[in-house]
């Protein structure tokens, strides 16, 4: 690990400026994801900024009926509200079938959405990465990719996105706020997770420099059934191989997104009007431009079948 | 002591101490985190150094440059030992893979440097820094590619008993299939680590090791060093499974580093590493043939094994498991290696009869369905009370009686015969079972136990609790031998200065290293009954006191005495075979939907004769059960042939199994002794568990499908090809 500087400001503002005076900085929240980077060397910042005074700890209510979850509400705090589990089942149901109560406890809402992929040739620095050094290649291609992305992703990059909150957030249309050197603005989730492009280097988020998210938008409830599904090998602290989150009305309509299948939750319009045509349908359009390896073309049908295992549920 | 068999009647009978369900005594220290672990002996020295070991980048090929100029200049740093400056480093006889790189890379991530500095930061950034450069040399990595190099290691002999072509050729029922098991990881919580410290040409190592002597002669042959000068202390071990029977590069480097440094020097191999630069299960391809008469009766039993390894290296005995399994008048076992150039495989918990009896258990499995059988009929007509190859009469086998008691305890009757025929919700349901047979091997084992002045007892050995009780039965048998209570009985294990013991390995550390602090005991006995003047012959021990004759004595009366034992077991083996033996029952839900196979259920029921703690005797065979569910289910250390690595080379990717996995999990043992099997009358079952239960649960995911997976770990992307449609 590489030494470095640290600071810990008392204000978003406070945060942001600090970005901006120092080089090579990097926010640190619960640190359940970043701390491991560095001490594997893949993150190698020389300024920490620690946000973790900076407040952000509250969910409100806001004026259009949604909520407004500060980026450094932790997991725990955010599965556990009442309001999120009243009207945003899904969001509790995908934050409790991630990680163990002990990361929960630390990791914050704004981390989760940073979340690094678990690509192992991302996780050893010997192995060729574009994630982790652009133009050296990609390792997974060819390599152990059983775990790994089947539809958005390049031969670049197939590295996928692990978190299960990312997809509940993906299905609620949430927005992410963020705070930077030139103010405020709102990204939609759909836009803050980006695919890789066909060349290196590996866009990972919409942030710029220097951006700091700073709290997570929920529209009103939209009422209906909320599923999240994740199937994993391990009953418990496992990434999903596949996971399935869905809002589902009693018309047979309804969202759905999937996890494990991507470099970011996987959500198509046109897979959510689908629905009512059952889960071949869905399935079709969410990969309709897939390109898994010899590894993961399981996690095609798979996800098919979790998707119907979804649905049998919803009838019930 | 030699030790005569039969054992008689002797003062272990009266089964106060021992045989009760004892927690273990070194569970308040462990608890409340005054246990003391190899890299924790932080006031041995003022001025502990940090090393950091740099794992090699390639799996094999040659060093041409290593600049460490940047390494040294970092802040902190003391120096950086390479293959340059460290000295000969000499491969002791454990060891296949050279500890120390240099300029030959003969396996990824193989030490290539230590870096030693004031902090562990400092060693670790300043190992960043330090670039090496290879020539890359072509290696085999993938053991299916090399099967048919493969030969018989100059140590074994394909077995033959009868004529076993003609036997399997001509049978009425055939069962001929092909397994594979994946190369595993021993995954225990604490890595490898070692404290070395130098004195007036004296190296003292606190390391996490399973076999204290193995460890110091090892070093000292490593080092070039008289045994004499080195000294291993290993009070605690956060689990090793095998992993720690044979040193690593923590001991050797940081006794390196220590030397060149004149510090004082503490390293732990860092998680990614572990699973690279140690050891591992090695993979297998193992080809079982079974030929039977209609009515279920074994004519041919044949099991074939391919396992791959670094030239020099050691073959995974899986035929193990089916040398004293059923009776069968011909016989095939066959053990062929190949040279890979991964890591060095080697011995992991049950080595042999784990990845073995995932098979022969399975395929078992396969011939009960071909027959009609239920799959415990069929192993009830073909048990045997002798050695089908030996012919020596085992000396207690009780493996029917395990079936029959597990059957009736879990419900064995409600199975469905016909697979794929139980749904419960969304799942589909099926149980499996299969048998646990693993030897009960012992070995030369020695102890000092004192009369302290106050009445109290000391118990010394160089043996070592790896998690497995070892402190805790090792003073039950000194307190019953004494008549103290446990409480008053200090145990001292894991220091090279204390008697050799027979160590953990092999699951023949309980029985061994009890019957030497029994023969220690015998001793002092007779010291005490001669102090206080009675005859040692008729002298009872019991409530502090020794009494005979009428006449009784207050052990204090006897004053400070110690006795060294020793037990020794030569010719054991002349006229009986030593096994323990049960029989897994598992029941199991698979998702119809996602295939996700989840455990439900999961019962063993063991005999080993006596047994010594049942508290940790049972959490040894839970253990071991869950390590065989990992192994059905879960763990593949997953080689990249392009790079000759295991690429999954951490906790996140390497899964083993959580509390979630398993619901319900029991282990029951039979009573009864085994007088033949040592003083104790009674054997190990550390490894017990852990042969049987994979088979066990691939049974219940057949039972509950009707499909069959023959290459291990059982995932769901193996079923969901042949699922139904939902």
């Amino acid at each position: 690990m590489k030494s470095f500087t640290y600071e810990r400001p008392d204000s978003p503002e406070a945060a942001v400026k600090a970005y901006q005076r120092a080089r090579g900085a990097r926010y640190i929240a619960g640190g359940t994801n970043l701390l491991d980077l560095m001490k594997l060397e893949i993150e190698r910042p020389a300024h920490l900024i620690d946000v973790n005074r900076i407040g952000l700890k509250k969910i409100e209510e806001t004026d259009e009926g949604g909520l407004r979850i500060g980026a450094l509400v932790t997991n725990t705090a955010l599965a556990g509200d009442e309001r999120v589990r009243r009207d945003y089942g899904v969001l509790t149901r995908a934050i409790v079938a991630g990680a163990t109560g002990q990361l929960r406890n630390k990791a914050t809402t704004g981390g989760n959405l940073l979340q690094q992929t678990r690509c192992p040739y991302f996780y050893d620095t010997n192995m060729p990465c574009n994630r982790r050094e652009a133009g050296s290649g990609c390792a997974a291609l060819e390599g152990h990719s059983r775990m790994l992305a089947v539809v958005g992703t390049t031969d670049a990059c197939i590295a996928q996105n692990p978190s299960d909150m990312n997809v509940a957030m993906r299905v609620l249309d949430a927005e992410v706020e963020v705070l930077g050197p030139k103010g405020a603005r709102s990204i939609p989730i759909e836009a803050f997770h980006l695919l890789p492009d066909e060349e290196p280097p590996v866009k990972e988020f919409a942030l710029r420099p220097g951006e700091l998210i700073t709290a997570v938008t929920l529209p009103p409830p939209v009422g209906g059934k909320h599923v999240y599904r994740k199937v994993r090998d391990r009953a418990s602290y496992a990434f999903a191989v596949v996971s399935v989150a869905a809002i589902l009305q009693e018309d047979g309509t309804g969202r759905v997104a999937l996890g494990g299948v991507a470099p970011k939750p996987w959500r198509r319009p046109e897979a959510d009007a689908a629905l009512p045509k059952g889960s071949k349908a869905v399935a079709d359009v969410l990969f309709a431009d897939a390109r898994p390896t010899d590894d993961n073309a399981f996690k095609l049908p798979l996800a098919e079948r979790a998707i119907a295992a979804v649905l049998a549920d919803a009838q019930r | 002591m030699q030790f005569q068999k039969p054992a008689g009647p002797n003062p272990t009978d009266r089964q106060r101490v021992l045989g009760k369900p004892t927690p273990r005594i070194d569970g308040p220290a462990k608890t409340t985190g005054t246990a003391t672990y190899a890299y924790e002996f932080n006031d041995v020295a003022p001025n502990l150094a940090y090393g950091y070991i740099l794992g090699a980048g390639v799996a094999k090929g040659r060093i041409t440059s290593m600049d460490v100029a940047a390494a040294k200049k970092s802040a902190g740093v003391l120096d950086v030992v390479t293959y340059k400056n460290a000295g000969e480093v000499k491969n002791s006889d454990f060891n296949t893979a050279p500890l120390l790189a240099g300029p030959d890379v003969t396996h990824y991530h193989q030490a290539v440097a230590m870096v030693v500095a004031e902090t562990f930061e400092q060693a670790r950034a300043a190992a960043s820094l330090i670039k090496v450069g290879y020539q890359k040399a072509d290696g085999a990595y993938e053991l299916a590619e090399r099967k048919d190099s493969a030969s018989v290691p100059k140590d074994d002999a394909d077995t033959r008993t009868g004529d076993y072509e003609t036997a399997f050729a001509n049978a009425p029922v055939k069962v001929d299939v092909t397994y594979t098991t994946p190369a595993h990881a021993h995954a225990m919580m604490e890595p490898h680590a070692t404290i070395a410290l130098w004195e007036d040409g004296n190296l003292t190592l606190w390391s996490a090791n399973q076999m204290i002597e193995w460890g110091k002669q090892s070093v000292a042959t490593a080092l070039g060093l008289d045994p004499s000068k080195v000294r291993m202390i290993s009070p605690y071990i956060g689990g090793g499974f095998g992993g720690k029977l044979f040193i690593r590069a923590d001991a050797v480097l940081a006794a390196i580093g220590a030397r060149l440094t004149g510090r004082p020097v503490k390293v732990a191999l860092q998680r990614p590493l572990v699973f690279n630069n140690t050891v591992h299960r090695p993979a297998t391809i193992q080809r079982i043939t079974l030929g039977a008469g209609e009515e279920g009766k074994l004519l041919a039993i044949g099991h074939e094994n391919w396992s791959g390894n670094l030239e020099g290296g050691d073959a995974e005995q899986s035929p193990a498991a089916t040398r004293p399994s059923y009776a069968a008048a011909n016989r095939l076992a066959v053990t062929k290696l190949a040279v890979l150039d991964l890591p060095e495989g080697n011995a992991m918990r049950a080595p042999g009869d784990a990845p073995g009896s995932m098979t022969i258990e399975a395929a078992m499995d396969e011939l009960a369905h071909e027959l009609g059988l239920d799959p415990i009929e069929l192993r009830a007509i073909n048990d045997t009370q002798v050695h089908p190859e030996s012919g020596k009469p085992f000396s207690r086998r009780k493996l029917m009686d395990c079936y029959r008691e597990g059957a009736s305890r879990f419900g064995w009757s409600k199975r469905s015969m016909e697979p794929g025929k139980v749904r419960d919700g969304d799942e589909w349901v099926g149980m499996g079972v299969a048998s646990a047979i693993r030897g009960a091997p012992v070995m030369t084992s020695a102890a000092r136990v004192s009369l302290r002045g106050d009445g109290s007892v000391l118990v010394e050995t160089d043996m070592t609790d790896i998690g497995t009780g070892s402190y805790t039965i090792l003073g039950q048998t000194a307190a019953e031998m004494l008549g103290v209570p446990l409480e008053r009985v200090e145990v001292r294990l894991g220091d090279s200065n204390f008697p050799v013991s027979a160590g953990s390995g092999g699951q023949w550390g309980a029985t061994s290293s009890t019957s030497g602090v029994y023969a220690a005991c015998n001793q002092l006995r007779t010291a005490i009954a001669n102090a206080v003047g009675v005859d040692a012959n008729a002298a009872t021990f019991a409530d502090g006191r020794v009494s005979a004759g009428g006449e009784a004595f207050d052990l204090t009366e006897a004053g400070a005495l110690t006795e060294t034992g020793e037990v020794t077991f030569g010719g054991r083996g002349d006229e009986h075979e030593y096994f323990t033996f049960g029989a897994h029952f598992v029941e199991l839900g698979v998702n119809a939907y996602t295939a996700e196979i989840r455990l439900r259920r999961m019962l063993a029921v063991c005999d080993a004769g006596r047994i010594f703690n049942p508290t940790s005797a049972k959490n040894q065979v839970m253990g071991g059960m869950t390590m065989g569910a990992g192994a059905a289910l879960l763990e593949e250390l997953v080689v990249d042939p392009r790079y000759g690595f295991f690429a999954n080379h951490d906790l996140a990717q390497y899964e083993v199994p959580v509390h979630a996995d398993i619901p319900q999990q029991e282990v029951i043992f039979l009573d009864g002794e085994d007088p033949l099997a040592s003083p104790m009358k009674g054997s190990g079952v550390g490894e017990l568990g852990i042969c049987g239960p994979s088979a066990a649960i691939a049974n219940a995911v057949f039972n509950a499908t009707g499909i069959r997976v023959r290459d291990y770990p059982i995932t769901m992307e193996k079923l969901l090809p042949r699922m139904p449609t939902v």
